[in-house]
């Protein structure tokens, strides 16, 4: 196929040429950047929280009035007694907080008490010896905690547990190379000595703010025992979890009913809770999803419109060139290859656009650079995406009969 | 002239329906995208006091010191300790201060049908409520010697109490909070400030309306301790006292300065107030304070979500998208028809009158877009609750002033489009065209 005459025939449609490879290099750009949000979010939403989702359901509970730390204590102990007696409950813990739930107590950790700044930050997470087996948590050293280590913990106590455990990747990260357990670290109420280490656990927060200690936690042997209550986990047997949760309400209310659970987050399935902590996650893949199916249908019709256009307004010039003796497909490649032409202009174009909105994304809004992979991709698809929108008007002017040279319009 | 021209460019319209449905839903769903999403921001970005917000003032001092500070671009804590929030509050140099901090505290319904239920609860001072022009319904704040005595009083909301109180004037009356009964002074009307700008730090700026005030001082004596943020840079030790009296920050801070001069010398007071600590041996660095305004103070957290920003451009870019592929559509249509401009012009018809119609049929092809586009904002707005928090969700509306902007947007831009095709028409040689015909 020869360029030339399409380059010279280009020229006489400059306004039109420019408006398609705008087009094209406008949605090359924004395509790539929502494609590549999307990667962002789906590998954000589908990172493990370590634990038996499936099966597990959390309570916030809260009592009324005025509750000494001992009569708290000894509430949370009988309710976790009542839990343990519903049916279809293979195992119940109480923390402070559990993966997902988006805030809570974040601390740093210390390897000497002199250390001025933290090692580490780190989630922590209050755990009784039921902890690692309601949650399903693998240990991969050491030993869980002993009944007796399980203290109380009141308001403004000082938080100072001789033994705690850790998560795998907050061990590699205070002791790389080496093995954390018997090590000495420092918390915010002093040395604490790392009796276990578990596989994997994630952060209670999955914001950006929290992404550089997103798997270390660290897990110690205290129970919340204050007025505003604590949380309760709940591991089910296998598709006991529905009924498990009507009967655990009604246990606990039966037995008590000087508590306040919230309407909508009192209890939670586990479902619910990683529906809830990725809402904006998922909202935002789908949003960008919308967004470039529409603009690609956009992009192509235009594709279309214009070049339909040109071929009404070549219909002399086309018959000319069959009556010469130019074939159907001649006709067709000519027309396929213009597109071609335009489409590689504007994508060249929309590739640099792409990479210079990805780097204004990144200085504005933290977002990570854009992978070339996502470029190519992106031009691949607008070359297809042009030569499929081009092909109906061309197969039309392929078809348009010699006998056109004679006639005047 | 302008309706025989609107009916032509209708008819033209109707000519290639394609032509025509493709630049309708083109227009129509890039105005779309942009209103939805600048709903959002629309809501986020709001001034939630806009006739105070340049009076109303956070103050912040760094009582951490630089190391801490460091990490934060040398900004001091976000929020305050409870030693700098009582030395300020007794040093009262502001026209109103207070101090604030949420609570979450148990009412027990006289009812005894109704269960008991939490409801968040700020403690304020009395200034508070002239302070922030919080509407009362019925009766009116707590007064200073309220706070000073630290009365069991109450104000509450409007929707508390009509589920306490069915909504009848219930000043006077006792409500009962966390086993312990106080009297209502006053009940608000409607306050649903967008955001919630007194308490940025622990809503992220948007939650439910907030229905219940208590003294900050009876709370404290009361050891209530706060349900929002407490963040320490040190152990603060053991027991109520020594955390009240520690280094921990958590209590909001608002001070009312009408002008400017007030302003200013509130500055150079903070700094006198920080050197002061530094000469008492608390504080061992330099004073770094901070005073910043309602809309400053929002900018400063953020309270925009960066979901609202990225959707708004992403659709601001769809848009440009959508306009350009109309001005190509509108070009291919208006040069279709150059036999018939010939005809126009060679029939006298001036530039200026082709100018007229073609602008007049593309608002045609814009005020279809638009009403597409209005149809599909609609939808938009109510399909937000998939992607933002539906505390934020809930502020999108599609209000009149939305709807009149989306109009707007919709002609403006087609309008706009369709300049270069217009021209590109109104250039048509006339005898060129009667000769090739």
């Amino acid at each position: 196929m020869e360029i030339k005459p399409i380059l010279a025939a280009l020229r006489q449609h400059k306004a039109g040429t420019i408006l398609i490879a705008m087009q094209i290099a406008l949605t090359l750009a924004i395509v790539c950047n929502a494609l590549f949000i999307i990667q962002q979010r789906v590998a954000h939403l589908s990172e493990p929280t370590g634990i038996d989702e499936p099966n597990i359901f959390v309570i916030q509970n809260e009592w009324i009035g005025q509750t000494s730390s001992a009569q708290a204590d000894a509430k949370l102990r009988s309710d976790l007694d009542v839990l343990r007696r519903v049916p279809g409950v293979k195992d119940v813990t109480t923390s402070n907080s559990y993966p997902l739930r988006g805030g809570g107590w974040d601390d740093g950790v210390r390897l000497s008490a002199e250390q001025i700044e933290d090692s580490s930050d780190a989630t922590i997470y209050f755990a009784d010896e039921h902890f690692l087996d309601t949650l399903d948590l693998k240990l991969v050293g050491g030993r869980n905690f002993r009944a007796d280590e399980i203290q109380p913990m009141s308001m403004r106590d000082r938080l100072a547990p001789p033994v705690i455990m850790v998560t795998r990747a907050l061990a590699e990260k205070l002791f790389p190379g080496g093995s954390a357990l018997g090590k000495t670290v420092y918390l915010v109420g002093g040395p604490a000595t790392i009796v276990g280490v578990v596989d994997l656990l994630q952060a209670q927060s999955v914001a950006r703010w929290a992404s550089n200690f997103a798997y270390r936690s660290v897990i110690v042997p205290r129970r919340m025992a204050i007025a505003e209550g604590a949380f309760y986990i709940v591991r089910t047997q296998p598709g006991q979890l529905e009924p498990a949760m009507i009967a655990a309400r009604k246990a606990l209310f039966a037995d008590n009913p000087r508590r306040v659970w919230d309407d909508k987050e009192g209890i939670l399935s586990f479902a619910e809770v990683r529906s809830m902590a990725y809402e904006s996650d998922r909202g935002m893949a789908v949003l960008m999803g919308v967004i470039s199916l529409v603009l690609l249908a956009i992009t192509a019709a235009g594709i279309v419109g214009l070049t339909s256009f040109w071929v009404g307004q070549r219909r002399r010039q086309i018959g000319v060139r069959r009556a010469l003796g130019a074939t159907r497909g001649d006709i067709l490649s000519y027309f396929m290859t213009e597109n071609l032409l335009i489409s590689v202009g504007g994508a060249v174009a929309g590739a640099v656009l792409a990479i210079a909105m990805n780097l204004w994304l990144v200085t504005r809004f933290e977002m990570h650079r854009l992978s070339l992979f996502y470029v190519l991709a992106g031009v691949l698809m607008l070359l297809l995406l042009g030569q499929g929108a081009v092909l109906a008007p061309a197969i039309r002017a392929s078809k348009v009969s010699p006998v056109e040279a004679t006639r005047s319009v | 002239m302008f309706a025989y021209y609107f009916q032509l460019g209708l008819r033209s319209l109707r000519k290639n329906p394609l032509l025509t449905a493709l630049m309708v839903m083109a227009i129509g769903f890039g105005v779309a995208a942009s209103m939805t999403t600048y709903s959002v921001f629309r809501a986020t970005s709001n001034n939630p006091i806009p006739q105070k917000s340049s009076q109303l003032f956070v103050p912040q001092i760094d009582n951490w010191g630089p190391e801490d500070a460091q990490q934060n671009q040398g900004e001091p804590p976000r929020a305050m300790s409870y030693t700098d929030a009582i030395g300020l509050m007794r040093d009262h140099k502001a026209k109103r201060q207070t101090a604030l901090y949420p609570a979450g505290l148990s009412i027990v319904p006289a009812d005894a049908s109704q269960l008991p239920f939490r409801e968040n609860t700020y403690g304020v001072y009395a200034d508070a409520f002239p302070m922030f022009d919080i509407p009362f319904k019925y009766g009116r704040g707590w007064t200073q010697a309220d706070d000073d005595a630290h009365a069991q009083v109450a104000v509450i909301g409007q929707q508390l109490n009509e589920k306490l109180f069915r909504g009848e004037n219930s000043v006077g009356r006792e409500i009962n909070l966390d086993g312990r009964s106080y009297r209502i002074v006053g009940v608000m009307d409607h306050w649903d400030p967008q955001p919630l700008f007194f308490d940025a730090v622990n809503t992220g700026g948007f939650d439910d309306p907030t229905q219940l005030f208590v003294p900050f001082t009876r709370m404290i004596e009361l050891k209530v301790s706060t349900n929002g943020n407490n963040n320490c840079n040190k152990d603060p030790g053991t027991g109520w006292d020594n955390w009240l009296h520690s280094e921990c920050v958590w209590l909001g801070f608002w001070a009312e300065l009408p002008s400017k001069a007030e302003a200013d010398a509130y500055r150079s007071y903070l700094n006198g107030y920080a050197a002061e600590q530094q000469r008492a041996g608390r504080f061992k660095w330099a004073p770094n304070t901070r005073l910043r305004n309602v809309v400053e103070w929002l900018d400063y957290q953020k309270v925009v979500p960066p979901e609202a920003k990225i959707s708004l451009l992403v659709a601001l870019g769809f848009l440009v998208i959508c306009l350009v592929n109309t001005i190509g559509l509108l070009l291919a249509k208006f040069m279709r028809r150059s036999s018939e401009i010939g005809v126009r012009r060679a029939l006298g018809a001036s530039r200026r009158e082709i100018y007229t119609q073609f602008l007049i049929e593309a608002s045609a092809v814009g005020l279809a877009g638009g009403l597409l586009g209005l149809l599909l904002t609609g939808v938009g707005v109510y399909g937000i609750s998939l992607i933002f928090d539906p505390q934020v969700a809930r502020l999108a509306k599609l209000d009149v002033p939305l709807v009149l902007l989306t109009l707007l947007v919709a002609i403006l831009a087609t309008v706009i489009a369709a300049f270069y095709p217009t021209w590109r028409a109104a250039q048509v040689q006339p005898a060129w065209q009667l000769k090739s015909n």
